[in-house]
């Protein structure tokens, strides 16, 4: 009888027993991982120096391409092009060389283009508007092995050398979500994606693979705390971790590079802690498969990181992918999680736009967990 | 009289602000096994470190094998051996591979490897072992074969760093008889321990508290002298007002 | 000599009996070079477009079919509503929407007509801004065709363009020299720092230190079976893009050896000195990864150095890969030789050197 009178009080000292522990087992994980004040810092900076990059130093445009220019005879037409060309910021003017040295200079990489301008050519020019054929008048030699510049640095020469840009009066445009054209705003999503798995999913799994190797998590199984409590513990720190990023990630974001943030930051801040908890279970997932910590920081880099950077569309984009893995970065969950950032962040689109995305990640989340526990009960076993 | 192989004047190491070696100094003499004790954290192995020519002393002067621990470190390494807790073998490697590498680094030949190498694995019993993987031996064959590897190359003096950590005290019967055998070979022992009923088996023991030497002296002197039944009782008096340890 | 040799021994013992390391050296490079060259593409293509046609003109179906036939440009939708169009546009189905204005055939031959509007999701600038502009040139090119007059655009005929050095414009064969590079960073880079700094945890680096083994020795030891791994990622390279991929180096394969041979040096001292530095797997993991991320940024391997604004370049002059991906991508793709790359080979040759030195000399024995 008297058993069961103080049962109650019994459970609710074991509960709070339960939690003191839980407590002393983050505090214990937090002292560690802020002692460790290099690695720390290092997870502050990257994220900070990816934005800055990204946003300031890093652009796919076409800019600065070195020309150089053929012309036997410099007559009037020839100056004018030749200066329209050096005018333009896209190109930088090299000066004029002979026929001769066209091989070495684009060889060597010292020009990227050389003009070649036929000789007699204001007559030639004259000729060709009077409407009479002619041969061609000006040679483009292009180094074409920089696929990137070789397109638009032909279509912008063909441009200024023949001056129709006047047709783009026919046009009005607008760039929507990305009036001032930052090629910023497109990485940024990518680089929280980044961090995150880099924080819960690599830094997570070395974390508990190394207090295996080192034989204290045996110690900490047979302890009267549940398994999954242990877990928890080692977590909860790189969650805290995972918030403070995001919420330098957001500031910057806003204040430096003005990203416009229109959808509403909650809508944001809600999908990128799903994201990180999604982060967390794969982490937990691999430290349960791995022994060492070189398998976990190899496993969840190669397996888990060098697929995200390449398939998830955060530096590539999925739409020139050939259709195999363009369907194969479904899989990748950051794919999702960056989509629904860039909607909401940079389109500003609501949050409900993005029901589908945060219902695929909320997929993946309740599969990695499940996996995490079933290859748990598996090893206890 | 003996010949002093270490030599400790006024050793001394600070980290920062904090002291862990606080004006140490003593002689160990050739073929003595010279016990090193004191608690976790009392500075023992920081000391140790001086003396294998692994850590800067901040102040003070020593000498093993006639060579100054603060200039002449990598002279020091030529003479002695040395095990430490974590028995550092490699454990991806087989024992035969252990010994030829270790050997290789102390620039014996391969016909003196190959000699010494066979007369190991007999006196450990060890022979069928040379191929098994050190990671899959019992943690007792760990402790002897590192212990072999350590004075491969006929050191004067062997530094053992807590050598009987988490051993059956069967394991730890025979590794001091390893020990002895080495010390009667002329070969002088200095191993740190914080297993008091260890103390019993060297000729010498100094008992290190809060990075100083409190006591030194054989161990029948100093259950004399305090009056103990025990070195454990020796100890546990030293250490009653200590600060740092267990 | 002995101890360096056996020292060298236990090095390759460790690598190949290891559970993940060798398969990792094998499997990485070749997945990479399957996989990866069809993956890096920064150009613009397949670019989204929705057509809402308010003028149902032959002109406006001109329009329209030029931009169906365009190898830039998808069309996704002619459609007479702009709401739904929109809509496309928000959920990222569709890139950009062209509105043809009412009566716009009708006001060409007369007047000025309305402007035809172009709307571009720019939230990716760069597909915001080439895609606009290749829809402007095919429906400049469509109307062209489609009037009597001389437009400017005939006289695109005079102009000839020839395509040096990859007359095909093929993306892979510009992406691959820097997937190399990126394989020997990763390969050669990452993985000597792990090897100290394992030895570190563990705790058989005390036991050397203990040893009168030199300080020289044992560096190089940790570097030489990193040099031979990255020559072996090299070739496999080097053939997979051969073979599959056919691109041959234009210019003399020696030189690639060289550049390579510098390269890997000084990747694998620089790893090795930030080795030395760290204790912990976890600190020299997130160090690396830092470093690591900056050079593939930072070294014109997936975006032009020339787009960099002037403080950046001036920052790439110290990043060792940045020389190596000039050399290699001017060797393999237009033959340059290696007197016209002299200052990229002495820039490579000082850092090997400098590293090297440094792997050796900020190792510490005795702290």
């Amino acid at each position: 009888m008297k058993f069961f009178v103080c049962w109650p009080a019994m459970r609710k000292e074991e509960n709070k027993v339960m939690r003191n522990n839980l407590f002393a087992l983050v505090k214990k994980e937090s002292l560690h991982i802020l002692r460790d004040k290099r690695t720390m810092l290092i997870v502050i900076l990257i994220p900070v120096v990816l934005i800055v990059l990204f946003g300031f130093a890093i652009s796919t445009e076409v800019n600065n391409v070195n020309v150089a220019v053929v012309a036997p005879d410099r007559t009037n037409g020839v100056n004018d092009a030749v200066n329209r060309i050096a005018h333009n910021d896209y190109f930088t003017f090299c000066g004029y060389i002979n026929q001769d040295e066209i091989d070495q200079q684009l060889r060597s990489g010292k020009v990227s283009a050389v003009i070649v301008f036929a000789p007699d050519f204001d007559r030639r020019m004259e000729q060709i508007y009077a409407g009479l054929p002619s041969t061609p008048i000006i040679q483009l030699i292009v180094d074409a092995s920089n696929v990137n510049s070789a397109g638009a640095a032909t279509a912008y020469m063909q441009e200024i050398l023949l001056g129709t840009e006047s047709q783009q009066a026919m046009f009005e445009t607008r760039m929507l979500f990305n009036p001032q054209m930052k090629s910023a705003y497109n990485f940024v999503p990518g680089i929280m994606g980044l961090i995150f798995i880099l924080v819960c999913a690599m830094m997570t799994s070395v974390s508990i693979v190394r207090e295996k190797e080192v034989g204290t998590m045996e110690v900490l199984l047979v302890s009267p705390m549940r398994p999954t409590k242990v877990f928890f513990a080692k977590m909860i720190p790189y969650f805290v971790i995972s918030c403070v990023v995001l919420i330098i990630i957001l500031l910057l974001s806003y204040y430096l590079l003005h990203v416009p943030m229109s959808g509403g930051v909650w809508g944001i801040f809600s999908m990128s802690l799903l994201y990180v908890l999604l982060s967390l279970s794969l982490g937990l997932l691999v430290s349960i498969v791995v022994k060492t910590q070189v398998a976990a920081l190899l496993l969840s880099g190669m397996v888990m990181m060098l697929p995200m950077l390449l398939l998830s569309g955060m530096l590539f984009p999925i739409e020139n992918f050939p259709k195999f893995f363009e369907v194969l970065s479904n899989v990748v969950p950051a794919r999702w999680y960056i989509e629904g950032i860039r909607k909401m962040m940079i389109q500003g689109s609501p949050f409900v736009a993005v029901w589908k995305e945060f219902t695929i990640l909320l997929g993946m989340t309740v599969l990695f967990f499940g996996m995490s526990l079933l290859k748990f009960n598996d090893k206890l076993e | 009289m003996s010949e002093t192989v270490i030599s400790v004047r006024n050793l001394t190491k600070r980290f920062g602000n904090f002291t862990a070696v606080n004006n140490i100094s003593f002689d160990v003499y050739r073929g003595e096994i010279f016990g090193f004790l004191g608690a976790n954290g009392a500075g023992k192995t920081t000391a140790m470190r001086m003396l294998c020519g692994l850590s800067y002393p901040t102040s003070g002067s020593g000498t093993v094998a006639g060579f100054n621990v603060m200039r002449e470190g990598e002279m020091i390494k030529r003479h002695i051996g040395y095990m430490s807790q974590r028995f550092s073998l490699y454990n991806t490697l087989t024992v035969g591979e252990n010994i030829k590498l270790f050997a290789g680094i102390y620039g014996l030949s391969k016909q003196v490897t190959a000699k010494r190498s066979e007369e190991l694995l007999a006196r450990l019993k060890f022979s069928s072992e040379r191929d098994t993987l050190v990671k899959a031996l019992p943690l007792g064959w760990k402790q002897k074969l590192a212990f072999a590897i350590a004075g491969i190359h006929r050191p004067e003096i062997i530094f053992l760093d807590e050598p009987t950590g988490g051993v059956d005290p069967v394991t730890r019967r025979q590794f001091w008889e390893m020990i002895y055998e080495a010390a009667e070979g002329g070969t002088t022992i200095f191993v740190t321990t914080h297993y008091m009923d260890e103390a019993e088996y060297c000729s010498r023991v100094s008992i290190m508290v809060d990075g100083e030497v409190r006591a030194l002296d054989t161990p029948t002197r100093l259950k004399q002298q305090f009056n103990a039944g025990s070195m454990d009782e020796v100890f546990r008096m030293l250490a009653r007002d200590a600060q740092r340890g267990e | 000599m002995r101890p360096f040799i056996v020292l060298l021994n236990k090095e390759f013992i460790k690598l190949r009996r290891d559970s993940f390391l060798p398969k990792l050296i094998v499997i990485l490079p070749i997945a990479l070079m399957l996989i990866a060259p069809l993956l890096v593409r920064m150009d613009v293509r397949n670019v989204n477009v929705a057509v809402v046609d308010l003028d149902h003109s032959t002109t406006s179906h001109r329009i329209v079919s030029h931009i169906k036939a365009s190898e830039y440009l998808s069309l996704v939708g002619a459609t007479a509503e702009f709401d739904l169009a929109m809509k496309g546009l928000e959920e990222g189905t569709i890139d950009i929407i062209v509105q043809i204005p009412d009566h716009f055939e009708r006001d060409m031959a007369v007047s000025t007509p309305e402007k035809i509007s172009i709307i571009a999701n720019a939230v990716n600038a760069v597909k915001g801004s080439m895609g606009t502009q290749y829809v402007v040139q095919t429906i400049a090119h469509a109307l062209v065709e489609f009037s009597n007059e001389k437009s400017p655009n005939q006289l695109s005929e005079v102009v000839t363009v020839q395509n040096r050095y990859n007359p095909t414009l093929n993306y892979p064969h510009y992406m691959i020299p820097a997937l190399m590079i990126i394989i020997f960073i990763l390969v050669c880079g990452f993985l000597p720092a792990l090897s100290i700094v394992e030895e570190k945890e563990v705790g058989t680096i005390e036991q050397i230190n203990v040893s009168p083994v030199n300080r020289f020795d044992f560096t190089l030891s940790k570097l030489i079976p990193y040099w031979v791994i990255g020559f072996f990622a090299l070739i496999v390279a080097m053939v997979i893009a051969h073979f599959v991929y056919g691109l041959i180096p234009t210019g003399s394969v020696w030189v690639i050896f060289l550049g390579t041979t510098l390269f890997i040096l000084t990747i694998s001292g620089f790893s090795l000195t930030m080795a030395n530095f760290s204790n912990t797997m976890q600190q020299i993991m997130f160090v690396m990864f830092f470093f690591i991320m900056i050079f593939i940024l930072m070294s014109g391997l997936l975006t032009p150095i020339d787009s960099m604004p002037d403080w950046a370049q001036t920052f790439t002059l110290l990043l060792p890969p940045r020389y190596f991906t000039d050399i290699l991508r001017s060797v393999y793709l237009r033959g340059t030789t290696i007197a016209e790359l002299w200052q990229e080979f002495v820039a490579l040759g000082s850092f090997a050197i400098i590293f090297n030195i440094l792997a050796a000399v900020t190792y510490k024995k005795q702290a």
